[in-house]
């Protein structure tokens, strides 16, 4: 509010706030959010309960419902007052059967990655690559925890969480909120005159049970980037989008997403980030500012990526600005296990 | 308004205490089901899902992920929003705005609550903060009986109102198929014969814990006249939140639905409320509220609901009909009630409520929910395209 000049509780119609009950240990946690960001006797307030970037987009769908002209979106988690983030997350399977096995989402993603692995004949060493070139990007922006650079040794005999995922591949558990105004044409111009546009959107959910699923093919990715690119009129993503700020909660999952948002072949994700493929991208388009392995908790996570996006499209991603003057790009934030639900915003430069 | 948006569809469960035969994604296929029945409508013909419930009274996390399946949902759009007490309206207010911004044609809004797979007073006790008023708090009921009281003395109600409230609800939810509770109350001296729970609260007086779950299809103008139901058009809706600490001991307040009712109001040239407005489906957890928030609604004079509710003013073959379903006493499914008002309020618009349709010709109609710390969402609906 501060940065465009937005008065408190009057300046805009609608908040949507993001966070979880669960990680909060509280009902309702979006009754103290809600009062932070200007709810009370001000204007309306709905909580969204998954992934960040889910509140950006409705926070876009309120604007477009003509329901509201200014909106602020917030998400806040604070995962280290959880002692045991797999207890919750057992709770998020169903409860006749995936629940009773035990698993937790890193389990889950672990399925996942070994599906991704043998069907491309990929490695476990492969997936610790991605975590040190993250962790190299993390270590140069100031937004972000991690400030140490990672041997590919360091990453690989950490402590193994669930084959391929060791704990250095994981998201660590870490504190964090964020906050972002959007507005309509005329309220941005009036704000700032450096605004960034949300060209498309596009969420869809992916079957519940892991084993109903191909979990080595991203089909709710595919089709949320499908509406996402229809929705922005973008043909061809590799060449019209230069910045990509993808939800990666474990190391494989950046260039399985990559393949998801339909880049680059499926099962090429690594070569291209290694640089190995020949491609009009450049590595350095995916993920710039150091993903959320240098330390994002979720929720914030999805909203995180949009704001890094943004900071790159106006050119202020201070310390991980990638040169050029990027024009377009794509947030992504990802919920649920092994990535069931995902959702995709198309940012442009409008400067 | 970007676009017109108007319910097409409604579909609920039979509610009830406890619904061992179904675990929560069959519970929510039935009012998915229903609704798509309802309207007529393929599973295919629905572009995105809003679901949602209160988040920790079942324990369950993320739970969209696991309903996704059973209403529909696979490869499609959707949202999960929570928002207490208030879910369902909060579902049915991002439903229109889903339809209204232009990006989606047809979405289904779904809500619901099996509260016996978790401990609800445990869910609601964490509301509070935990620094200062977690070990202080009561639920539901510690609020309510205050309320009550505070009714009682601010205008000289007499302490056989609520039970009196309870007999018009309880005459309204028999002649509604879906209600949980359905009781048979001769006279108000055998209501009053109910166990207190905090007086002047009685047992009578207070929502009951059910199962079930509720469904509304929402479409756009354009796509309106290919549908089976006459539609009920959205005519706008209003989200107000109340901070958190009011129970720290400072005055009574119903702020929130005050300025809810008359934003919508203002907004909607709606000037005497009581006789413009034919049905109103209000959220009130307790039959004291009942009568303090039709005041606080505008919808009469400060002291005078339980005046008219003396004469009998409230029934649904009556002046003004209130929650002509049997209300949130009759029924509460928590993350499905606030729905279930709006979807109710559409049923009366459509003259489709069965035994207990409205006498009065329906013309208008105001669905709220309430929940958090004092929130207020209210719906105004519209048999009439205008």
């Amino acid at each position: 509010m501060e940065i465009c000049g937005l008065p408190f509780r009057d300046g805009y119609e609608d908040i949507v706030t993001c966070s979880s009950d669960h990680w909060d240990g509280k009902t309702l946690s979006d009754v103290e959010h809600g009062e932070v960001a200007g709810a009370h006797l001000g204007p309306g307030e709905v909580k969204v309960s998954m992934d960040g970037a889910n509140a950006v987009l409705l926070g876009a769908i309120k604007i477009l419902s003509g329901h509201a002209e200014c909106v602020l979106v917030t998400a806040c988690c604070k995962e280290t007052q959880v002692l045991d983030p797999s207890v919750i997350e057992n709770f998020g399977f169903d409860a006749p059967y995936q629940q009773l096995v035990g698993l937790d989402f890193t389990q889950a993603a672990a399925l996942q990655a070994v599906a991704y692995m043998s069907r491309y004949g990929l490695s476990h060493k492969d997936f610790a690559q991605v975590a040190v070139m993250e962790r190299r990007r993390a270590k140069e922006n100031p937004r972000l925890l991690a400030r140490e650079d990672l041997s590919l040794e360091q990453v690989m005999e950490s402590r193994m969480l669930a084959y391929p995922i060791t704990v250095l591949e994981s998201r660590a558990p870490c504190d964090g909120a964020c906050a972002m105004v959007l507005a309509c044409e005329e309220r941005a111009k009036e704000l700032t005159d450096r605004p960034v546009w949300i060209k498309g959107f596009g969420s869809c959910y992916d079957h519940h049970n892991l084993g109903d699923r191909d979990l080595s093919q991203p089909f709710a990715l595919k089709e949320a980037s499908r509406q996402a690119y229809e929705m922005a009129g973008i043909k061809d993503p590799a060449r019209e989008i230069q910045i990509f700020e993808l939800s990666e909660h474990y190391s494989y999952q950046l260039p399985l997403w990559m393949e998801g948002i339909g880049v680059c072949r499926e099962g090429r994700g690594l070569e291209v980030l290694g640089g190995r493929e020949q491609s009009v991208l450049d590595p350095l388009a995916f993920n710039p500012s150091g993903g959320l392995l240098g330390g994002v908790p979720r929720y914030v996570a999805g909203a995180n990526r949009v704001i890094e996006a943004f900071l790159q499209l106006r050119g202020e991603a201070e310390g991980v600005q990638v040169p050029g003057g990027p024009q377009v790009a794509l947030a992504h934030g990802t919920h649920g296990p092994a990535g069931q639900h995902h959702c995709v915003l198309i940012l442009e430069r409008g400067f | 308004m970007a676009r017109r948006t108007a319910i097409v569809g409604v579909g609920q469960t039979y509610h009830k205490a406890r619904r061992p035969d179904v675990n929560i994604g069959e519970l929510c296929a039935e009012a998915a089901k229903a609704c798509l029945e309802d309207a007529d409508l393929m599973i295919r013909d629905v572009d995105a899902f809003v679901l949602g419930n209160m988040e920790l009274f079942e324990g369950r996390y993320c739970q969209d992920m696991w309903q996704a399946d059973f209403v529909g949902a696979f490869g499609k759009p959707g949202i999960r929003v929570t928002t207490g007490g208030t879910t369902g309206a909060t579902l049915a207010c991002v439903a229109f705005e889903y339809v209204a911004s232009g990006v989606y044609d047809t979405v289904m809004a779904l809500g619901f609550e099996k509260q016996s797979e978790g401990d609800t007073r445990a869910g609601l006790k964490t509301v509070s903060d935990p620094l200062w008023i977690r070990w202080l708090t009561t639920g539901a009921i510690g609020y309510f009986s205050r309320q009550a009281r505070y009714y009682m003395r601010e205008t000289g109600a007499p302490e056989h109102m609520g039970s009196l409230v309870r007999m018009r609800l309880a005459e309204h939810a028999k002649r509604n198929p879906h209600a949980h509770l359905r009781l048979e109350i001769k006279n108000i001296e055998e209501a009053m014969k109910a166990p207190y729970l905090i007086p002047p609260l009685r047992q009578t007086d207070m929502c009951p814990t059910s199962e079930g779950a509720c469904a509304i299809v929402v479409t756009c103008e354009e796509r309106v006249p290919k549908m089976a139901r006459r539609p009920v058009w959205v005519k706008d809706w209003v989200t107000v939140h109340k901070e958190a600490m009011y129970i720290r001991g400072g005055k009574h307040s119903v702020e929130d639905l005050t300025m809810a009712a008359s934003r919508l109001f203002r907004r909607n040239g709606i000037t005497k409320p009581r006789e413009q407005i034919s049905v109103a489906e209000i959220y009130a957890p307790s039959t004291w509220a009942e009568l303090e928030w039709l005041e606080a609604y505008g919808f009469c004079e400060k002291g005078q609901a339980w005046r008219l509710e003396e004469e009998g003013h409230f029934y649904w073959n009556r002046e003004f009909p209130v929650n002509p379903s049997g209300g949130v006493v009759c029924t509460n499914p928590i993350g499905a009630t606030g729905l279930i008002r709006v979807a109710e309020c559409a049923l009366q618009l459509r003259g489709d409520a069965g035994e207990h349709q409205i006498w009065r010709e329906p013309t208008l109609g105001f669905a709220t929910a309430w929940g958090g710390s004092g929130w207020t969402v209210a719906v105004l609906l519209s048999a009439q395209k205008e």
